[in-house]
């Protein structure tokens, strides 16, 4: 891992904490972010966390650019000590997946895909190497995934699955970005998954969608009054199937105000996860089902 | 104090100065695209300078009074009707129960900002009354003005008949310069595709809106080879997703650079090759598609330099229009 410095324009650095993704460089790049936080540096207006980066905004008026860069790599050392560990809590995102409305979607931009004779989940099931789109869904769904960013729209979360390198699904986005991606899809682009947070354009892969709003401007749904944005960075999530019987229950609930999403607060341990990753994700699910 | 929609223009909407702070969530800050403009409209009237206005892109709104007020338009030159009688632009007018405000063909520019005495009072969404569509976030119902709406108006304070001396305005270019400093991941082209990215000519794609700017017309950038990093995906312009600045400029596929503007994206997975300084980011809010417009290389310095100067000119107007 090399970390890399940039302006981005006169109020922007850019930290890339390595070029290709795995959660070293996440976590890293989220103990930086944390420490910078907690430096309180005058003149910084914004920190955002990404996959494997982050950046800074700053006011060049209050801090000259130079004098920014230099604090940033001086809290590069210190963050480096940091352990990579963190307080986190783990949610159940339900999904129903092959359903109608992004099946409609799937057929209708058909043109800007790789391979039009097919689904979205069947490309996908046949290039990362799985016999049927069954037991692809069921990989997609079996293991916990990390919220490794929030963004590109209003409160869209990436997902990085915590698998070794080999199991990870990747897929290529669609050839020309679809101008439509109904509401809460469930999609994939290269080896992140994510929820649309709204409707609109999009070009990743898609495979179902959540019956669970995680945006909401009005605040009306009630795990979102206090704030209008469900996913941190940092956040765990662990895939459920539904069926459409389990979907229109769902919807219901969350209209009729009674749906609480299934929470539990956890530690990870990224030292412990690369020692025993499937004994790390079968207590982050015990701790799911425990309470 | 409200004001009649009568007609809405073809994409009008309530902006002010944005709400910093939630980039970091997908939230944009947003805000006008021309915030030089709104700020002098906001001066004319003796607003905050952050008043909430309509911002209307190529075509005007028609709207109708429902008491006296004072109203000053700014930004793109348009011709402005009250009642049918052309009034002038950057300057503080009285408006009258009733009257209709109308607007003629747009002549040069491509946004209008609409000031009205006490500024416009919806709501605030998380620190802003600016409009956000893509998240249905502010304004009214967080979408564009509609025919049939009416706008809440403050409370003014005192307003006198002012104008703004536009001498005192940044004057315009042909071909418009923008003045870019490379970075982020510049160096994933070669050096002669670096050298012509700043050699061509570029002119603006229809793809034009508040998240973006599209340009074309420049050749195809050359990507220094590379076996693509995990994750990245398998696209040459591809990155492992990351975060977006206001102002930087991404290439999908190499081809048309795209300057991510107010209402940007917060992050992705193509490559940027650097950002407009943010001194020139009024002047991209005022681009018409097909506008000639050439990228310039500067170095930080000269961002900054270009960053004070912009700011002695709205000190020099906000002085001129308070002593007046």
């Amino acid at each position: 891992m090399k970390t890399r410095y940039t302006f981005g324009g006169d109020e922007h650095i850019f930290v890339e904490m390595d070029d290709e993704m795995s959660l070293e460089a996440f976590f890293k790049a989220i103990a930086i972010s944390r420490a910078v936080q907690e430096a309180k540096i005058d003149g910084v207006t914004e920190i955002l966390p990404a996959n494997a980066s982050f950046e800074v905004r700053f006011n060049p008026d209050i801090i000259h650019p130079d004098t920014m860069m230099a604090k940033l790599k001086e809290l590069e050392s210190a963050a480096s000590n940091a352990e990579p560990r963190m307080q986190t809590r783990i949610i159940e995102i339900p999904v129903y997946y092959q359903d109608p409305w992004t099946h409609e979607t799937v057929m209708r931009f058909r043109e800007r895909h790789q391979d039009p004779s097919g689904t979205d989940l069947e490309y996908a099931a046949r290039i990362n190497g799985y016999d049927s789109v069954e037991a692809f869904i069921e990989a997609h769904h079996a293991q916990p995934w990390f919220v490794s960013m929030v963004g590109f729209v209003a409160g869209l979360p990436f997902l990085y699955q915590l698998v070794e390198r080999e199991k990870q699904i990747e897929v290529p986005k669609y050839l020309r970005p679809r101008t439509d991606t109904p509401k809460l899809t469930v999609g994939y682009g290269g080896c992140f998954s994510c929820i649309y947070s709204v409707r609109g354009a999009g070009g990743y892969q898609m495979f179902g969608i959540t019956p669970m709003p995680i945006f909401d401007p009005q605040q009306q749904v009630t795990y979102l009054k206090d704030f209008m944005v469900f996913f941190r960075p940092g956040d765990i999530v662990k895939f459920a199937p539904i069926d459409r019987a389990e979907y229109d229950r769902i919807v219901a609930a969350v209209e009729a105000g009674t749906y609480q999403p299934r929470i539990a607060e956890v530690t990870f341990d990224l030292d412990a996860f690369n020692a025993d990753m499937r004994g790390t994700n079968a207590r982050l699910m015990e701790a799911l089902h425990g309470n | 104090m409200a004001i009649k929609v009568r007609k809405p223009g073809l994409s009008t909407s309530i902006q002010d100065l944005g709400r910093p702070g939630y980039f970091h969530l997908g939230i944009p800050e947003g805000g006008a695209m021309d915030r030089f403009a709104l700020r002098a409209a906001n001066m004319l009237l003796g607003n905050d300078e952050g008043a909430a206005c309509l911002e209307a892109v190529f075509m005007g709104p028609e709207l109708e009074f429902e008491a006296d007020t004072w109203v000053a338009v700014t930004g793109a030159t348009m011709p402005i009707l009250l009642d049918g009688e052309p009034r002038e632009g950057w300057t503080a007018f009285p408006v009258s129960k009733g009257q209709v405000l109308s607007f003629g063909f747009l002549k040069e520019g491509a946004r209008i900002y609409i000031a009205f005495a006490g500024g416009i009072d919806t709501p605030m969404h998380l620190g802003s009354r600016s409009t956000y569509v893509i998240g249905a976030l502010g304004g009214l119902d967080g979408r564009p003005i509609a025919a049939g709406d009416t706008l809440p108006i403050g409370t003014p304070g005192k307003v006198s008949e002012r104008k703004l001396d536009r001498a005192l305005l940044r004057p315009s270019q042909n071909p418009v310069e923008l003045r870019v400093l490379p970075g982020l991941y510049w160096d994933r082209i070669t050096e002669a595709s670096q050298e012509r990215f700043f050699a061509e000519d570029w002119t603006v794609a229809p793809e034009a809106d508040r998240m973006g700017y599209r340009f074309r017309g420049g050749s195809p950038m050359e990507f220094v080879p590379r076996e693509q990093p995990f994750g990245a995906g398998s696209d040459p312009s591809n990155i492992v997703d990351g975060c977006y600045s206001y102002g930087s400029i991404q290439v999908p596929g190499g081809t048309e650079p795209i300057v991510l503007h107010r209402d940007a994206v917060s992050g992705g997975g193509y490559f940027t090759i650097g950002a407009v300084i943010s001194a020139d980011m009024d002047l991209i809010g005022q681009l018409q598609p097909n506008t000639k417009v050439r990228f310039v290389k500067v170095d930080m310095e000269t961002a900054l330099d270009a960053r004070k100067e912009r700011k002695k000119r709205l000190q020099t107007i906000r002085d001129a229009l308070t002593t007046a």
